[in-house]
C-alpha cells in the first residue's frame, strides 16, 4: 500500500503546550524508543524535579532545555501504517514568528493550540492569519487543557464561536476543533471519556485520514532550471550533443512531444525528451525532479524557466506581493535586496510600503513607515529583471521569494507575490497562439 | 488518489535531487562528504539522479579517523572509482602528525579531532559547501537543522541564530571563507533510507548485515574487539552473531545481536526495534548536549 506524506506544524503561545502535544502524540503512537524515554528520564531528574517532561523530547538545546522555551523549528518524525509525518514544532514567542513562517511555509495542514483557560488571544489570531496568508490548506484548532476547565463543553464551544467571528475574514478552507489534554493524552491518540458530547475524531485519527488532494499546481506547466546537464565526454555516442535542462518542476504536467516556452527569451520549443536516470519517461509532472532535452538550440541557462502554452505565467519588474518581515533592521521604502524567486536571483528595490496587517484586529493598516521585525504587510518591489511568475494562491512555488540583505546575506523576508497584469506572450511572429 | 501522485520515498527523493542540483547551481566548489555509510550511500544514488547523463560535478571527500572499519574503506574507495568520481581522504593520523588537530592526553576516541581535520580540507581545497548524509530524525540538536547550513569562518554553527528556510528556496550565499554544510537527507527516517536501498537495490558494506564478530562488553553495549582498545581484565569477551545499524569508529560503535542477513530482515528488525539507532553510539551518550557541542565546534 502507497504511504504519503502529511507535513504539519504546530504553533501556540508559550506554555500552551505544543511541545507537550507532540511529545505525546509520539509516546501514545510508540514512535518513541526506550533509549529516548531514558534520556527523558535522565534529564528529568536535573531539570524536572525528578517528573518526565515530554516537552525535552523536542527542544534539543541547551539554552532551551534551562529555560523551558523552544527557540528554534524542530523537526520531528513518526510514522503509523497509514501515513508518514513531519512535524514542525514552531514556537509561539512574539519575536519568533518568522520561525513559525519556516515550519509553516510546507506544511499541509496547521494545528493551533488555544489554551482553553484563555480562549482565543492575539497569538492565537496572528498564528491563524499566518496559515491563512501562507495558504496551508487544513487548519486544527486543538482546544488544550480542557482538564483545567473541568471538561466543559460550554467553554469549548465559546472558544470555537470566538474563531468563527473571524475565520470569514482568511482563506482557510478546513477547519477542525478538537478538544484535549496533551498532557493527559485525552483525545490525542486515544478517544478521552470526559468528552462524551464530543463526537469526532482524536488528533491522529484527523492527521491520518485527512485529505490532501495534491497541494500542488497541476495546471500551467513550469520548469524552473536549476542546472545545464551537459557531458562532457561521454562514452556513450548517443549523448554527444546532450543538452539537458534539469530542475524540479514546479506546477503542471510535461509530455514528451509538448511545445513550451523558453523564458526569459520567450522562444517556443518543443520537448524532444525527458531524461531522468531511471530511463525516458513519456510525461512527469509536478513536483517530480527531471532532465528536459528540447528540439531547438535556444538559450536556456540556470534561472530561465520552461513554461506551458496554456496557463502562461505573468511577468513585470513591478511587483506587489505580502511579506513576513524577518529581520531586526525594519524594512523601509527604497531599500535594496537581492531577491531570490524559484531558481533566480536578481536585484530589487522596495519601492513602497503599501500597508501592515495589525495582529491584534486583522485590520490592515495603510501607508505605515516601516515593516518591522515579524511584521506582515503588503509592499511593492522594483526588479532589475522581470519575473516570471504566479499568484502565490494559484501557484506557492512560482509564487513565492524571499528578499536577502546584501552584505549580512541574512534573509531577511517572505515574499508572496500578488497576480501580475501581464501575461508571457511568446516571442516572434511565425508563431501564433 | 490520481496517476499524479508520489509516494513518501518518491516525495523524498525529489526534494533531495531539488538540493543537491541547487548546491550545482549555487556554489562553486562543493564537495559530497562519502563515509561508505549507509545514508552517503543514497547521498550517492541521489547524486547520479540529480547529475547524469553528465560526470559528477563535484568530488567526494572523507575524513578517515584511522578507527574506521576496513570493511567500509574498501566499499568507500571501490565505490568512488565504480562512479568515476574523484575521492579525496584526509587522515586524523595525518593532521596530528602535522600539528593541525592536537590529542588531549589520553584521548584515544577520534571523534573530535575528526573537526580540525575537516576543516583544514576544507580550506585546503577551498571547498564553499560541503554535502553530507546527516538526518534530523538521528539526534535533538540535527533536529533543528536546517538543509542548508551556515558556517561561520571557523567552521561554526550558530543554532540560535540559523537563516529561516522558507518554501523551498534556499539562501546559499557566502562571503569568503564561510561555508554551508547542506543536507539533502534532513527529513529522511532510518526506515526511509532503507526503504530507499530496497527500492533502489543499491550495495551496502557487508558490516551491516548479520556476522560472526568477537566482542567486548563495555557500557553496556557490545563493542567489536579491536587491538586499538584492547579488552581490560574482567572485560567480558564474547563471539556473538552482530551487525551494526549505525557505523562510527570501530572503538565506539556498538553491535546488535541480529541474524538478519538482507535488507528486508533489517526493515524488519528496525520495525520492531525499540531503541533508537544513535543508541548504539557511545559518543553521543557522553552528555545530553553532547552533538550541540561538537556542532557548534564545526562537526559534520
Amino acid at each position: 500500500m502507497p504511504v504519503d506524506i502529511l507535513r504539519f506544524n504546530t504553533c501556540g503561545s508559550v506554555d500552551d503546550g505544543k511541545s507537550t502535544l507532540i511529545g505525546r502524540l509520539l509516546y501514545d503512537s510508540k514512535s518513541l524508543m526506550e533509549d529516548q524515554i531514558e534520556a527523558l528520564e535522565r534529564s528529568a531528574d536535573i531539570t524536572g524535579g525528578g517528573q518526565i517532561n515530554l516537552a525535552n523530547l523536542t527542544d534539543g538545546l541547551r539554552a532551551e532545555r534551562e529555560q523551558g522555551i523552544t527557540i528554534d523549528v524542530a523537526y520531528r518524525y513518526f510514522a503509523t501504517p497509514r501515513r508518514k509525518f513531519i512535524i514542525a514544532d514552531t514556537p509561539g514567542h512574539v519575536q519568533y514568528t518568522r520561525n513559525m513562517v519556516t515550519g509553516a511555509s510546507t506544511a499541509n495542514l496547521s494545528i493551533v493550540l488555544v489554551d482553553a483557560r484563555a480562549g482565543v488571544i492575539e497569538q492565537s489570531r496572528r498564528h491563524t492569519a499566518i496559515a491563512s496568508l501562507l495558504r496551508i490548506p487544513h487548519l486544527v484548532v486543538a482546544v488544550n487543557k480542557m482538564d483545567l476547565v473541568g471538561w466543559s463543553e460550554q467553554r469549548f464551544r465559546e472558544i470555537r464561536a470566538q474563531f468563527e467571528e473571524f475565520l470569514p475574514r482568511l482563506a482557510i478552507q478546513d477547519v477542525k476543533f478538537i478538544p484535549l489534554s496533551a498532557l493527559n493524552g485525552d483525545n490525542v491518540v486515544e478517544p478521552s471519556p470526559h468528552t462524551p458530547w464530543y463526537v469526532g475524531p482524536t488528533l491522529l485519527g484527523h492527521l491520518e485520514t485527512v485529505h490532501i488532494a495534491s497541494d500542488w499546481n497541476l495546471r500551467g506547466f513550469r520548469l524552473p532550471i536549476q542546472w545545464v546537464n551537459r557531458p562532457n565526454a561521454p562514452k556513450d555516442p548517443a549523448l554527444h550533443d546532450f543538452r539537458g535542462f534539469s530542475g524540479q518542476i514546479a506546477g503542471g504536467v510535461v509530455r514528451r512531444g509538448q511545445r513550451v516556452l523558453a523564458l526569459p527569451a520567450g522562444l517556443p520549443s518543443t520537448v524532444k525528451q525527458i531524461w531522468t536516470y531511471d530511463g525516458a519517461v513519456e510525461e512527469a509532472f509536478c513536483p517530480q525532479s527531471v532532465t528536459v532535452v528540447l528540439e531547438d538550440d535556444i538559450d536556456v541557462s540556470r534561472g530561465s524557466m520552461l513554461v506551458g502554452l496554456e496557463e502562461r505565467p505573468g511577468f513585470g519588474t513591478d511587483l506587489r506581493a505580502n511579506v513576513c518581515w524577518m529581520h531586526a533592521r525594519p524594512l523601509q521604502a527604497g531599500r535594496k535586496y537581492l531577491l531570490k524567486h524559484t531558481s533566480h536571483t536578481v536585484q530589487a528595490v522596495v519601492t513602497e510600503v503599501v500597508s501592515r496587517l495589525d495582529m491584534g484586529s486583522l485590520e490592515v493598516q495603510p501607508a505605515p513607515a516601516q515593516l518591522a521585525m515579524n511584521d506582515i504587510g503588503e509592499i511593492r518591489v522594483r526588479t532589475a529583471r522581470p519575473l516570471f511568475h504566479d499568484a502565490y494562491g494559484v501557484n506557492r512555488l512560482t509564487g513565492s521569494f524571499i528578499l536577502i540583505e546584501p552584505g549580512t546575506n541574512a534573509t531577511v523576508a517572505a515574499g508572496m507575490l500578488q497576480a501580475s497584469s501581464e501575461t508571457v506572450r511568446p516571442e516572434g511572429a511565425e508563431y501564433q497562439i | 488518489m490520481n496517476s499524479y501522485h508520489l509516494d513518501h520515498l518518491q516525495h523524498l527523493e525529489t526534494e533531495a535531487i531539488h538540493i543537491l542540483r541547487e548546491v550545482a547551481g549555487e556554489f562553486e566548489r562543493p564537495a559530497l562528504l562519502f563515509s561508505g555509510g549507509k545514508d552517503s550511500i543514497c547521498l550517492l544514488r541521489l547524486a547520479e539522479k540529480a547529475f547524469r547523463p553528465a560526470e559528477l560535478p563535484l568530488p567526494f571527500l572523507n575524513v578517515d579517523t584511522g578507527h574506521h572499519f576496513p570493511e567500509l574503506n574498501e566499499f568507500r574507495d571501490r565505490r568512488a572509482a565504480e562512479l568515476g568520481a574523484r575521492l579525496i581522504v584526509r587522515t586524523v593520523e595525518d593532521a596530528l602528525a602535522r600539528g593541525i588537530a592536537q590529542a588531549a592526553p589520553g584521548e584515544v576516541s577520534r571523534n573530535r579531532l575528526q573537526i580540525p581535520t575537516l576543516l583544514a580540507a576544507i580550506e585546503e581545497f577551498r571547498f564553499d559547501c560541503c554535502i553530507g548524509g546527516a538526518r534530523r530524525d538521528e539526534e535533538k540538536a540535527r533536529a533543528k537543522e536546517r538543509f542548508f547550513s551556515f558556517r561561520d569562518a571557523f567552521g561554526q554553527w550558530d543554532p540560535k541564530n540559523q537563516r529561516p528556510e522558507i518554501w523551498n528556496l534556499y539562501n546559499a550565499r557566502l562571503n569568503s571563507g564561510e561555508n554551508m554544510r547542506v543536507f539533502p537527507l534532513s527529513n529522511w527516517t532510518e526506515m526511509d533510507v532503507w526503504e530507499y536501498i530496497r527500492r533502489e537495490r543499491l550495495e551496502v558494506p557487508s558490516i551491516y548485515f548479520s556476522h560472526r564478530r568477537r566482542c567486548v562488553r563495555r557500557g553496556g553495549q557490545w563493542l567489536p574487539a579491536n587491538d586499538l582498545v584492547p579488552p581490560k581484565p574482567g572485560e567480558e569477551v564474547r563471539e556473538l552473531t552482530v551487525r551494526v545499524r549505525t557505523i562510527g569508529d570501530i572503538i565506539s560503535t556498538g553491535c546488535v545481536e541480529s541474524p538478519a542477513t538482507t535488507v528486508d530482515d533489517i526493515i524488519a528488525e528496525i520495525a520492531a526495534a525499540r531503541v533508537t539507532e544513535r543508541g548504539s553510539r557511545a559518543d553521543d551518550k557522553a552528555s545530553e548536549a553532547a552533538m550541540e557541542d561538537r556542532k557548534k565546534a564545526g562537526y559534520f
